[in-house]
């Protein structure tokens, strides 16, 4: 173990269906569209968003500690692409307005 | 005897009925701790049907990391038989020990019901017994079994001999459209079950465990828990002698 001092990183991993397989949950979401009388939506994809913090010396070696969970663990890489993105707050989802809307760093971004 | 062992994960919930036809069949069940690295010398290990660590992230992802499945996945290098049910499939598709990936159901509902399987080859260990190639009835119950494969690795699994079963009507014609009635989940090319390329691993959605006496129904799945033990017992028997002979 290295005594090096660490932070504490924050990252989000979105985990997507790979393009071209079929995503049902993706499909029931369209279905369900009529029913909100919406309909300019289209391509829907249905993934999973695991947000998680890891303590390292430094943003790249936090980083590759995340790469490694995301394609090891978190994706299954035969069906399942991923996307690693640092995450500035604690939570990119607010509770003081009902946990709806985005931070502003990501809402910007 | 021939000892045959049965993983039992936190949520695997066919274990026993898994141990129970595999006492059926002659040989001697041995459960297996998911927390144990020892396999007990056993001559195969099944991997059983169930919801193992609840199923969450993934069906199987975290079971593929347990202690169990580190020396089944030595077990299967050095050639020893596993069978993966249902959850157990599941399990093997995700260590990467068999190919392709379940998704789930292309319905989106759970689906359990009783399905018709007819195995491609008879030449293998977990189908040796069977002495004609004809339809199994044996129920599905899952909410994960879409087999999944690119086009390209199916048709290598075809080509390879590696589809062990696939859907089939009740007339035994293949279920290969996703949308046949007769295919459960959408499983492409109605792939019900494979096997790795050095035939020792296989995985079926179906469970034959749930049809091994003819009061449950059907006693289809009898054959495949009997190709096992029949397996099982030679390899034992080979290894045995293999021991004897050698200079130790």
């Amino acid at each position: 173990m290295s005594d090096a001092p660490t932070r504490e990183f924050r990252f989000a991993v979105n985990v997507l269906p790979r393009p071209g397989i079929l995503d049902p949950q993706g499909r029931a979401v369209e279905q369900s569209l009529p029913h909100l009388a919406i309909h300019a939506v289209s391509a829907v994809r249905v993934g999973r968003r695991i947000e998680l913090s890891v303590a390292a010396p430094d943003e790249p070696s936090a980083r590759a500690v995340v790469e490694r969970l995301a394609s090891e663990l978190l994706s299954n890489p035969l069906i399942e692409g991923y996307t690693v993105e640092a995450v500035a707050a604690a939570s990119s989802v607010r509770s003081d307005d009902g946990g709806a809307s985005a931070t502003p760093a990501e809402a910007a971004g | 005897m021939t000892r045959i062992g049965v993983v039992v994960f936190p949520g695997s919930n066919c274990d026993r009925d898994t141990l129970h036809a595999i006492s059926l069949a002659g040989a001697d069940p041995v459960a297996l701790w998911h927390e144990s690295p020892d396999l007990g010398g056993v001559a195969a290990v099944v991997l059983p049907g169930g919801f193992a660590y609840g199923d969450y992230l993934r069906a199987g992802v975290i079971a593929r990391f347990s202690p169990v499945m580190r020396s089944v996945a030595d077990f299967a290098a050095a050639g020893g038989l596993v069978l993966g049910i249902c959850n157990g499939f599941q399990v093997l598709a995700e260590a990467g020990l068999v190919p392709g990936a379940l998704l789930r159901n292309r319905s989106l509902r759970f689906v359990s019901r009783e399905v018709s399987i007819l195995p491609e080859r008879l030449d293998t260990p977990f189908t040796r017994a069977l002495p004609i190639r004809r339809p199994l009835r044996m129920p599905v119950a899952h909410g994960e079994g879409c087999f999944f494969a690119d086009a390209a690795q199916l048709d290598e699994l075809e080509r390879a001999g590696q589809v062990l079963f696939r859907y089939v009507d009740a007339e035994g014609r293949p279920a290969g459209d996703p949308d046949h009635p007769a295919n459960p989940n959408g499983s492409l090319r109605g792939i019900a079950g494979v096997v790795n390329g050095r035939g020792n691993v296989a995985g079926l959605m179906p469970h034959p465990e749930r049809a091994a006496e003819a009061v449950l129904g059907s006693d289809d799945g009898m054959w495949l828990i009997r190709s096992l033990v029949e397996s099982a017992a030679a390899s034992a028997a080979a290894s045995a002698a293999t021991s004897a002979a050698g200079p130790r």
